[in-house]
């Protein structure tokens, strides 16, 4: 779907303004999955952990990018939200793939990928299965790519039901970010959402079933975070079912020791088959989710940038170009190219300072901003607002107030199953989006939507260049406070 | 005495084929058969067949018509 990355031939570049400039060309993209937090907020040893992987910083999901590989295809468990018989590529959520791997070919594929993609940082087994359950393949994989590309790290996400059996393993191969979907802690809730789960030679239902699973759950994140291995606990944000019981999950995790707890919306269609679909469970709105995840701000860490990728996407948090590197498109002769991600990873270290440096300027500008204020950003990554607005099909959104400027999460602007919806339709979503935000940032804008958006009382600019996002939004405030002076 | 596996339904997630206690369930084209003939329907191992126990979509492990 997206423009390509920075293609290999362009990365002899001898300075910073050079690679920036390549960047720009080929266009890296949106955010994803992490912890606001930099490495001021964290001590060394975990900031050097998560600092290139996209789905555990913030901060690192404007860099760097994942791929997962469908190579675990077998689940123990049956959740409500997911029907694995589904395989279209114009979706996008998770448990969705376009073709399965044996764990000889998920290798080929990544050795393509980090030869074509320098932001390549994380390699991620996510199914569309479960990546514990189906362990050999998935174990299988990691060895034949760590022996291959040591550079790579490597991650896993599970239902954790079968995860206390390989935490040993999982530390061995050195895998140090582990993914759990937890639900619930409430057995009554959790059997909302799980039917059955398959344990010990029987199918278990009820709320056997989800005693079990949350038992499971908790066991292992407790030997993982003992064992230094950090831990995301992804949660299912289901309205009327866990809507307010994600505050207790949240507890308990963090009592537990999780990094981050990462609270998604359910994704919800008829067409997708799945049972919430079929009996018209809703997803929650935008402000549902947000008001989720204020509450449990105290809490564990919470991760705001999550794109439900699918269990084979490949690129920056919020693109995906799995289709660029299917089976038949792979090349007979693979060569690596490791100094390019060595030159793109020392290019982010030089990019990062100065990006901090911008932001905490900006947080002091933003200080004297009186009532919080929120702004949607179109970026391609980098840190910088540098997407035309036409060409986004997600907003960042950030908040400005006295306590600085910070990433609250990220909206969609299209259909997720592209295609079927024209423009005008789109300029209806998009507004519907952005209801409580009145400034849309973008790198450049057509005045047909410039208008369309004041109407509704937003206003866009694209007069900022390819600033900084922090840098562009203290610049608002800044001469929204001036204009408020005049005023006065 | 054998189970089988109902083709057209079946998503080839081989989970059957890890639980199997007789190491009777292979891929065979795209997808999953049972050997009848070393395929006891787990009796010795476990109370159920474990194919048809783990089987994410509904009738698709099967007894085998005799």
């Amino acid at each position: 779907m997206s423009a390509p990355l920075i293609p290999i031939a362009g990365l002899s570049v001898s300075s910073r303004e050079e690679m920036g400039a390549a960047l720009q060309q080929g266009g890296c993209s949106k955010s994803s999955c992490g912890s606001s937090a930099g490495p001021a907020d964290m001590d060394p040893a975990t900031w050097a952990k998560v600092k290139d992987h996209p789905c555990y910083s913030e901060e690192a999901h404007h860099y760097f990018a994942r791929m997962h590989v469908a190579v675990a295809p077998a689940c123990n468990i049956q959740c409500n939200y997911c029907n694995r018989k589904f395989d279209c590529a114009n979706e996008s959520r998770p448990g969705v793939v376009s073709e399965r791997l044996t764990p000889e070919q998920a290798a080929r594929k990544v050795l393509a990928v980090a030869a074509e993609v320098p932001q390549l940082s994380v390699l991620g087994i996510a199914g569309p299965g479960d990546a514990a359950y189906d362990w050999r393949k998935t174990r299988a994989t990691f060895a034949q790519v760590a022996e291959r590309l040591p550079d790579i790290k490597l991650c896993l996400s599970s239902n954790g039901l079968a995860l206390p059996d390989h935490v040993e393993e999982i530390v061995a191969m050195n895998i140090d970010h582990v993914t759990i979907t937890i639900n619930a802690i409430d057995p009554e809730i959790g059997a909302q959402i799980v039917p059955w789960i398959f344990y010990q030679g029987k199918r278990r239902t009820g709320i056997e079933a989800a005693t079990i699973l949350r038992d499971r759950q908790l066991q292992a994140l407790e030997m993982l975070t003992e064992k230094g291995v950090l831990v995301k606990v992804n949660s299912v944000l289901i309205p009327g079912i866990n809507d307010d019981h994600l505050i207790e999950v949240n507890k308990a995790v963090k009592a537990r020791g999780a990094f981050l707890h990462n609270i998604m919306p359910l994704i919800s269609d008829p067409a997708h088959g799945t049972h919430f679909g079929l009996t018209g469970q809703r997803g929650p709105t935008a402000a549902e989710l947000k008001k989720v995840q204020d509450a449990c701000a105290g809490g564990a860490n919470l991760m705001r940038h999550c794109r439900q990728c699918r269990a084979d996407a490949v690129g920056l948090l919020g693109e995906d170009r799995g289709q660029e590197f299917t089976l038949d498109k792979l090349p007979e002769v693979i060569e690596d190219a490791p100094e390019a991600r060595d030159a793109y990873r020392a290019w982010v270290a030089e990019e990062r300072k100065d990006r901090a440096a911008a932001a905490e300027h900006a947080d002091a500008a933003a200080a004297a901003t009186e009532a919080p204020t929120l702004f949607a950003v179109c970026t391609r990554g980098s840190g910088r607002i540098n997407l035309h607005f036409g060409k986004a099909t997600e907003f960042q959104i950030y908040e400005a107030d006295a306590d600085g400027i910070r990433f609250v999460g990220h909206r969609r602007a299209d259909n997720y199953c592209l295609g079927g919806y024209g423009d005008e339709d789109r300029m209806g979503e998009i507004i519907r989006v952005l209801a409580d935000v009145p400034y849309v940032l973008c790198q450049k804008i057509g005045e047909g939507p410039r208008a369309s958006l004041a109407k509704y009382g937003i206003e866009a600019i694209d007069s900022l260049g390819e600033d900084y996002i922090e840098t562009a939004i203290a610049a608002v405030l800044q001469s929204r406070a001036a204009r408020a002076a005049k005023r006065a | 005495m054998a189970y089988k596996i109902v083709t057209q339904t079946c998503t080839a997630c081989g989970a059957c084929e890890l639980e199997c206690p007789n190491a009777a369930i292979r891929l065979k084209n795209d997808t999953y058969v049972i050997d009848p003939n070393l395929c006891s329907e787990c009796e010795g191992h476990f109370d159920t067949p474990q194919c048809a126990e783990i089987c994410p979509v509904p009738a698709t492990c099967i007894p085998a018509p005799v």
